[in-house]
């Protein structure tokens, strides 16, 4: 039944699907109108990623949606005005984007001045703020709409956007603001980021914070108002910050997170608009607004900052590496224990038979599972570290005794220094080296070595300062 | 811009060796409040050039906002600052701020050369970009510092001693006359410690004035020349060995609420807060 209505739908002449020829039209901007409108939005897209890094760096991301829902009641007077002064005049473009800028700024103030002089907190103050004035818009609009000569028709365009149908004289304002905020943003770069970082230093060092600041608020005010037609007030702040946010996951330095926003921006709000000319029944604004999102969902997880992937793989990594040298130190302290000659000396290799151990002596050391004893050297006989001997006995490789070597001198020297200068009895030194031996880079070895190895000039591991007697550890 | 920088500095030195400005930093009757609560009241003092000087006190008495009132970061009600002898707005080039570590998002997307570099900012001027000449003083500050190797290091993975060290790199790096610095030891391990210690100590040498905002009393006359001790008001201030008395220290930390802090509650309270 569902998959009926499904297919029904699928199939309606509402969603036509696309035709290879149709995918070629639009890509091939054969169209005028396509061609406008893709380049509208792309130098918007580019403009909100660059200038919606430094929202984000500022930790100001919501004060985003205040200015883009502060734009309605601007828009709704502006309206009047103009059709007061003189009828029919209402609708023309720059007055009503004027009109947008001046309340957008005016809720950023009304915004500031609430945290500064009450002690409602931002989230709240926020809250109220955009809520308000978006309510005064609306109000405003039922006004409009009761005024019989007010032909208010097509001024809820600027809540919802209207990509498909932006005409060339928009795109020539769009493309004016989107330079002369690129230009601003890059000539400032180096001011905007002292005062992103570190306003206090930058106060200190006699920079007009408050102007800056200020610079700020007009370039974002800028995107939002010429993105109020194309995306619509309620998504163009997704345009300010899904670009900046996925660009943190792919670099690591200011500048080039910019110019990775910026290109996601343009790539989103390209793909957005290749989108909607394919299916022109929806909604231009949101098109764009998804296909943005999915950049972010695979920055998300593909990124190489921080990628969810990435850190999986780290931690499985990680893991892996733990439970091998636990492997490898449970063989070294078994055949140490019956032996403490035929291991411990660097250069020397012990017979065969001397070192081979079995499964249940290493169970009983680790307090493992024997499923888990399997595994783990299964994994081992693959990376050539352990190798059968005869009676289902296991024994190190040459390597695998040199990368025991190097494990169990870690540990120890480990513990060695923590026994020094932490002062922790040496029974309770074993699980806190656990953790720690792991992660220790070669240089911080090197310097423990240094210091502590004057005691065993000749080893090349130290005796344990502890028994290692079975199930020592289980970390 | 540099050349006038220097002219301005000879003349003041030159004042200096006559007598005229012999004072780095004088404070005088500042007041300072937050919501009309007193925090600062009267601040009267004059910091000698040339010394490692300590601001002491316990928590709340001012300490922080005490330097941010003097860099004009907090409004000040009444009072009056002088930086070798004129206002502070005329001398900010030769003053260096170090703010506490945690006043900043340690998160953000840059290097630790980035951050020292910062510091060249106004020298560079507005619209200018960052060329190769500053990139090699910052890290010179670095290398003060010991920090050459963690240059192109993210600084949200250098420990908490390092980013102290940075922050004490990109006020090198500004050359200033008088350094203020919030907090420079709190929660540092000993090599920073002792780096920081060496770097104020190189600075006094060249003929410097830090003032320091300090929390650890047990090292305050192994590293300072002079003390203020301030609580809300200035307890006493001079030569170290002259201050920092056990009668003094006493009158700093004991009776936890002073007069001035009742006042200062009842004033608030009137305010219905």
């Amino acid at each position: 039944m569902v998959e009926c209505s499904l297919n029904g739908l699928l199939n309606s002449a509402h969603l036509h699907w696309p035709g290879w020829s149709e995918l070629l039209r639009v890509l091939s901007l054969r169209d005028f109108n396509t061609r406008v409108v893709m380049l509208g939005t792309t130098l918007l897209g580019m403009a909100g990623g660059l200038i919606g890094t430094f929202l984000l760096l500022r930790k100001q991301s919501l004060v985003g949606d205040v200015i883009s829902h502060a734009t309605l009641p601007g828009i709704g007077i502006a309206f009047l005005v103009m059709e007061v002064a003189s009828p029919g005049t209402g609708k023309w473009l720059p007055g009503l984007l004027l009109g947008a800028s001046v309340s957008s700024l005016l809720g950023v103030a009304c915004f500031r001045a609430v945290v500064r002089f009450s002690r409602v907190k931002d989230d709240a103050a926020l809250a109220i703020v955009l809520s308000v004035f978006f309510g005064l818009g609306i109000a405003l609009f039922t006004v409009i709409q009761s005024v019989p000569s007010g032909n208010a028709a097509g001024l809820h365009q600027f809540i919802f956007g209207k990509a498909a149908a932006l005409l060339p004289e928009d795109v020539a304002l769009i493309a004016g603001v989107s330079t002369v905020v690129v230009s601003v943003t890059a000539l400032l770069f180096k001011e905007l980021l002292v005062l992103s970082f570190d306003s206090g230093f930058a106060a200190a060092a006699g920079y007009p914070t408050q102007v800056l600041d200020a610079v700020l608020m007009l370039l974002v005010v800028a995107v939002t108002v010429i993105g109020l037609q194309s995306v619509g007030l309620l998504l163009v702040v997704a345009m300010l910050i899904i670009p900046a946010a996925a660009a943190r996951f792919w670099v690591q330095r200011a500048p080039a997170m910019a110019v990775v926003a910026a290109l996601i921006g343009g790539i989103g709000a390209w793909g957005g608009v290749v989108v909607s000319a394919l299916f022109p029944r929806m909604a231009a604004g949101a098109i764009i607004v998804l296909v943005t999102a999915t950049m972010f969902g695979v920055s998300m997880l593909f990124g190489r900052r921080n990628g969810v992937v990435q850190r999986w793989r780290e931690h499985f990594w990680l893991r892996a590496r733990t439970e091998r040298e636990h492997l490898l130190r449970a063989f070294f302290e078994l055949v140490e224990a019956r032996d403490p000659n035929a291991v411990r000396w660097a250069g020397l290799e012990p017979m065969a038979d001397e070192t081979a151990v079995s499964v249940g002596e290493l169970v009983s050391k680790r307090r493992w599972t024997r499923r888990k004893v399997m595994r783990l050297i299964r994994r081992a006989i693959r990376e050539g570290l352990v190798q059968a001997t005869s009676g289902g006995r296991f024994r190190l490789t040459r390597r695998g005794l040199a990368e025991a070597r190097r494990v169990v001198r870690n540990h120890r020297l480990w513990e060695l220094y923590l026994i020094r200068h932490a002062d922790l009895a040496p029974a309770l030194v074993d699980r806190s080296a656990d953790a720690i031996e792991h992660v220790l880079s070669p240089e911080i070895v090197d310097e423990l070595a240094a210091e502590l190895q004057e005691q065993y000039p000749y080893l090349a591991v130290p005796p344990s300062p502890h028994a290692t007697g079975p199930a020592a550890g289980d970390g | 811009m540099g050349k006038a920088d220097r002219q301005v500095t000879g003349a003041a030195r030159e004042d200096a060796d006559t007598g005229a400005f012999e004072y780095a930093l004088s404070v005088h009757d500042m007041t300072v409040a937050y919501h009309r609560r007193p925090v600062l009241w009267d601040i009267d003092f004059d910091a000698p050039a040339g010394k490692l000087i300590a601001i002491v006190g316990p928590n709340g008495a001012g300490k922080t906002t005490l330097i941010k009132a003097v860099l004009e970061l907090v409004p000040r009600i009444s009072g009056e600052v002088r930086i070798f002898g004129r206002p502070y707005r005329e001398q900010r080039h030769r003053v260096a701020y170090v703010p506490q570590r945690n006043s900043v998002d340690w998160d953000f997307p840059v290097t630790a050369l980035d951050v020292v570099v910062m510091g060249l900012y106004r020298r560079i001027g507005w619209c200018r970009p960052v060329r190769r000449q500053h990139r090699l003083r910052g890290l010179a500050a670095l290398e003060q510092v010991g920090m050459a190797d963690y240059a192109d290091r993210q600084i949200n993975r250098l420990s908490g001693g390092q980013q102290q060290r940075v922050f004490l790199a990109r006020a090198l790096v500004q050359d200033a006359d008088l350094y203020l610095m919030d907090e420079p030891f709190a929660g540092v391990d000993a090599a920073t410690e002792r780096a920081i210690v060496q770097v104020l100590r190189a600075l006094r040498h060249r003929g410097k004035t830090v003032v320091v905002v300090h929390h650890d009393l047990q090292t305050v006359q192994e590293y300072f020349d002079e003390v203020i001790l301030l609580n809300m008001r200035v307890v006493a201030a001079g030569p170290t060995e002259e201050v920092f008395t056990p009668e003094n220290l006493r009158r700093t930390y004991g009776g936890h609420l002073s007069l001035l802090e009742r006042v200062g509650q009842r004033m608030t309270l009137r305010d219905g807060r």
